[in-house]
């Protein structure tokens, strides 16, 4: 005891030894993230800490919401009423229509013994705000374990999809946009039929189909649903519009752009989707070439 | 290079709880939802907070508080655990390390310095996107870091303002 220096002196390992130590920390949790998702529950403890600084950094914009729906004009809201009105004429009308339709539907698709269509609850919940972050479109959402909100149940507003529950925490979820480069949603073309898969670009407001033969029918202005055979989300729902199709005959495919239909990006309010029923085991290929199941990277 | 006068006036310490109080009022800053091209321009509050005291204060904070913060900024941005981590201790290292030549010179000098460490902190996450797979982001991604410099000045004048003594009242 006696040997040691006094603390005046005892400064601890040098900066250079204590960066080591901790980029190395870093490393070995980047490592165990990416590579094997070991990371779930550090990172639901962790969420824990920062979620009344996310609720709070919400909250001016939510206020300056609510108080700017305070200050409506009275011939606003009257112009809504009026508005409103024609549209819940318009829409009742469509609705018994569509009562009837579904009725017909019904008995035709028991006749054919077909599934019912599936018809998902859903959840509404609010943005709170958007990653951070350039390289990726993902925004988190105020509903989280606690409300039974499970990764993987799409998110959609009143016009279509919008995204995907890609990792839950206690309160909050995060949403990966159908925008962000590398997310994947399998599509239908209305017009036709022809099935296809529609990719994000990382880029606002373009999406693109991937691997469309030169010959496919594709037009502007075809409008894409979702396909329903991923089994994430429930078929029907529209997705996007064709915009632009180029074909040259230099390359094997045709490049075709869409735009997403619902407000991807414009939204305060969206809908969770209910997860959506189990779909039946895909059928044991040969053993020699067994299709790894893909998982999504996050 | 100029050297800076003001630098030689005698400050108050400043207290624990005040640089407890600035990192979460970044951490806050950098949660507020921005969006669109702000999100291009804005600055990472939380690097440039966790530099201005490593260069400041550099014995009241150290690379566990950069390191913890990179993790909240990981679970908040829901990128990759660690990226930020790794980029804050990197940061931290270079402001200890600088802390006592950036303290001798004036305000503009300290942007030179500031701004190729903001660079360094983007260089570095962006180096872990890419080797986990993503797209290089374009040039407009480093924007955020000469920001930061800009803000450096109001910054350094902020912080400062709580360790000013403040006159006495008993001399005319």
């Amino acid at each position: 005891m006696e040997h040691t220096p006094p603390p005046l002196f005892r400064t601890g390992p040098t900066p250079l030894a204590r960066l080591m130590i901790f980029a190395m920390l870093s490393v070995v949790l980047l490592i165990a993230d990416a590579r094997f998702n070991y990371l779930t529950v550090l990172r639901q403890i962790t969420a824990v800490v920062i979620y009344p600084l996310q609720r709070l950094a919400a909250a001016p914009a939510a206020m300056g919401r609510r108080v700017s729906d305070f200050f409506v004009s009275h011939s606003a809201l009257r112009d809504d009423n009026q508005r409103l009105t024609e549209q819940n004429l318009a829409l009742a009308q469509a609705a018994q229509q569509a009562r009837a339709l579904e009725q017909e539907n019904a008995n035709l698709r028991g006749l054919l013994e077909a599934r019912a269509r599936i018809s998902a609850p859903s959840r509404f919940a609010e943005i709170l705000y958007a990653a951070r972050d350039p390289f990726s479109r993902k925004v988190m959402i105020d509903q989280g374990l606690q409300h039974g909100i499970q990764p993987g149940q799409p998110v959609g507003d009143h016009i279509g999809i919008i995204g995907q529950v890609t990792r839950v925490y206690a309160w909050l979820s995060e949403v990966t946009l159908i925008t962000d480069k590398g997310h994947l949603v399998p599509v239908l073309n209305l017009r036709t039929g022809l099935r296809a898969v529609l990719a994000g670009t990382g880029d606002d407001g373009r999406l693109e189909l991937r691997f469309i033969p030169l010959t496919a029918d594709f037009q502007t202005g075809d409008q894409l649903v979702t396909s329903g055979i991923d089994g994430v989300y429930p078929p029907g729902l529209p997705v996007a519009e064709v915009i632009n199709v180029e074909r040259n005959t230099a390359y094997l495919f045709a490049n075709v752009t869409c735009k997403p239909l619902a407000g991807v990006n414009a939204r305060a309010q969206v809908l969770v989707l209910g997860p959506l029923p189990a779909m039946t085991e895909r059928p044991q290929d040969a053993p020699a070439d067994t299709p790894k199941k893909k998982k999504k990277k996050s | 290079m100029a050297l800076s006068t003001s630098r030689q006036e005698l400050l108050l310490p400043v207290k624990p709880a005040f640089i407890a109080l600035t990192l979460v009022a970044a951490l806050l800053a950098n949660l507020l939802p921005w969006s669109g091209w702000m999100l291009w321009v804005v600055p990472d509050f939380v690097a440039l907070i966790v530099l201005y005291w490593c260069i400041e204060e550099p014995r009241k904070i150290g690379f566990f508080t950069a390191w913890c913060l990179g993790l909240l900024m990981d679970i908040a941005d829901g990128s990759l655990f660690g990226q930020h981590a790794l980029a804050y201790s990197i940061l931290a290292y270079a402001g200890i390390v600088l802390h006592r030549r950036v303290q001798r010179f004036s305000m503009a000098p300290q942007i030179l310095h500031v701004i190729p460490l903001l660079l360094l902190t983007s260089l570095i996450v962006l180096l872990v996107r890419v080797l986990a797979g993503a797209d290089f982001p374009g040039y407009a991604y480093f924007l955020g870091s000469f920001t930061g410099a800009a803000l450096w000045p109001m910054l350094s004048y902020l912080l400062k303002l709580p360790q000013r003594p403040r006159p006495d009242p008993d001399r005319v």
